[in-house]
């Protein structure tokens, strides 16, 4: 866990980044120089939004021990929102509002929905959370799925499109991905400061030991549902950007499946850290895209991509309890370890 | 009431009420009455010590004073105002503080995150996003609560990485943090060195007059030199309550306690 010390003491908050971070933020910056469109659009914009939403699960799981199935629920919520209160092909529904009140009224209902989710979830622990809030995403899934004068049923919305605020066209793939990266970015530096910040310390104090914290003077159940509001910023604009990405949301955007998926996401990349998020996303948009193509050359059914899926997520977990995050600190701990030290030792 | 004002603000708001005052405080675990009828006042400033046996109800009556577990019947009162059924953290928020017999601390972070949660825990801004500053009150706070318990040598280490006794003196600094009003201290000096149980009872010692606290303490030399009245629980209730030289020259708690088989 960080330290409050950590910004106390601060020298140069500069000096302190890793090179590695530096380099990955460079490339991300001057992708559009070397990358295709379709990598742009398709390979790192979808995986922005995947780990934006599998950074508010992070949050939960991570910072508060919470693990939560409803975050592409309430991301898929924020996208009907935009859908029916903007503009969309389903002009009968959709209200065509404009964007600058369409998109706070998304983010504030997907926090009113996170919050009635939170408060229903926090008084259950590790697998009845995960039950309550799987029971809250199918319940989602299948109401949109049968209404339809509100959320248009099965086939749910499309021509959603992002407006064309400066003149810039955000379905450009260039445009679209300095857009996700924004927020991808955004999101993952709030995180690593609020982890730090009393709502995060709390927050984590909350998970290792509630009743400490409420003898403290924590009111711990008023800070879990608080943290379900929150998670649901980072949730809430993925799911408006991945309305925007597909032009287009349905029951299908925000099943179960994809509710999974998201868990996938989060524990293959790592929960301990904001990155593991977007780490996961990567690998699992990698995968989704490319399984197909490898497994049609290795002579079994295409559709089998999710066997890969399965198989990386099962490797993963094996072998390191905290995702790839867990694996490169463990590989990095061993690389610089003196080796005339008692080998099974781990370093703290 | 939530603003953290000085002791004489709070005392005068709350006229002269008792600090602390039960009422028939009763709890039972299924069939077994861990605590029955105890009734118990303490004035604002008393120190209060606790003593008996395992499983007399020592414990219990703190979990039932913070707010841990609910009481089967009776009441408490805190400084004049019912907090029988209030929830934990507002009565921390009211100035109740306790400690923990076995050190219930955030063992990953530093001590002086640990004191800092501490603070932010009675302040409003509790939830605040927003990282401190270098020169928050808080902060200052915080480094003051570390120096009242001597932590400061250590006050950049994990807590996982601190001896038993310093975690010790850890709990008692978090126990401090805001504007407390009476402490409850389940055994702080359980598992100490002579050496460092001569410590904590200085620190015990060097604490405000006006604060008070109720002490567990099995070690009868250490609760008798900072407590000025005595309770003594058996099975659950009230045995004798009296003066230090009183209960230590009681017959009938010698019989019990003090002159046992094991000493």
């Amino acid at each position: 866990m960080a330290s409050i010390a950590d910004t106390a003491a601060a020298p140069s908050w500069y000096a302190r980044i890793p090179l590695a971070w530096w380099i990955t933020g460079l490339v991300l910056l001057f992708m559009p120089a070397f990358a295709g469109e379709f990598v742009l659009y398709q390979i790192f914009g979808w995986t922005f939004i995947l780990g934006m939403i599998a950074l508010s699960l992070m949050f939960l799981a991570g910072y508060g021990g919470m693990v939560s199935l409803a975050q592409m629920s309430i991301a898929g919520f924020a996208g009907y929102m935009v859908a029916i209160f903007g503009d969309s092909a389903i002009t009968d529904i959709s209200q065509g509002w404009p964007w600058y009140v369409t998109i706070p009224l998304a983010l504030v209902l997907a926090v009113l929905f996170a919050t009635v989710t939170g408060w229903l979830a926090v008084r259950t622990e590790g697998i009845y959370t995960i039950m309550i809030t799987l029971a809250i995403a199918s319940a989602f899934f299948y109401f949109t799925r049968q209404n339809y004068t509100i959320f248009n049923g099965f086939s749910g919305f499309n021509g959603v499109l992002p407006p064309q605020l400066f003149g810039v066209d955000w379905r450009h793939p260039v445009a679209f991905y300095y857009l996700t990266l924004f927020w991808a970015a955004f999101w993952f530096l709030a995180t690593l400061y609020v982890s730090r910040a009393p709502m995060g310390l709390a927050l984590q104090g909350v998970r290792d030991n509630p009743r400490r914290m409420a003898a403290l003077g924590y009111n711990v159940t008023a800070h879990r549902v608080a943290a379900y509001a929150v998670a649901a910023l980072p949730a809430g604009i993925g799911g408006i950007l991945l309305t925007w990405q597909s032009a287009q949301i349905s029951p299908g955007t925000a099943g179960i499946g994809p509710a999974i998926d998201i868990l996938v996401i989060a524990v293959i990349g790592g929960l301990r850290h904001p990155a593991g998020a977007f780490i996961g996303a990567f690998v699992y948009v990698i995968l989704k895209t490319f399984a197909l193509d490898i497994l049609v050359v290795l002579g079994f059914d295409g559709e089998r991509f999710n066997l890969l899926v399965g198989l990386g997520f099962l490797a993963v977990v094996f072998w390191s309890s905290d995702g790839i995050l867990g694996l490169w600190s463990r590989w990095r701990t061993s690389w610089g370890r003196d080796r005339l030290r008692f080998p099974g030792r781990r370093t703290p | 009431m939530r603003t953290p004002g000085s002791f004489s603000d709070r005392l005068t708001a709350t006229g002269t009420a008792n600090a602390l005052e039960l009422r028939g405080l009763s709890r039972s675990f299924g069939a077994l009455v861990a605590l029955e009828d105890v009734s118990l006042t303490l004035r604002p400033g008393e120190r209060r010590a606790v003593l008996g046996s395992n499983g007399a109800g020592k414990t219990t009556l703190f979990n039932c004073i913070t707010g841990d577990h609910a009481p089967s019947a009776g009441s408490i009162r805190f400084f004049g105002e019912d907090i029988t059924g209030f929830p934990t953290h507002e009565r921390i928020r009211r100035g109740l503080r306790r400690t923990y017999q076995i050190s219930l601390l955030f063992t990953d972070l530093s001590v002086r995150d640990n004191v800092y949660i501490a603070c932010r825990g009675v302040l409003r801004s509790r939830f605040s996003a927003l990282r401190p500053g270098r020169n928050e009150t808080v902060m200052a706070s915080t480094e003051a609560l570390v120096r009242l318990v001597h932590l400061e040598t250590v006050i950049d280490t994990r807590v996982s990485e601190l001896a038993y006794g310093e975690q010790r003196q850890l709990e008692l600094a978090m126990a401090l943090a805001g504007a407390p009003r009476l402490l409850l201290l389940d055994e702080p000096a359980a598992g100490l060195s002579p050496t460092e149980r001569g410590e904590l009872v200085e620190i015990l010692a060097a604490l405000p007059d006006h604060l008070g606290f109720v002490i567990i303490e099995h070690d009868m030399d250490v609760a008798l030199r900072v407590a000025g009245f005595v309770t003594m629980l058996h099975n659950g209730r009230i045995f004798r309550e009296g003066t230090p030289s009183e209960i230590e020259n009681d017959p009938d708690v010698q019989a019990l306690y003090l002159g046992g088989p094991d000493g």
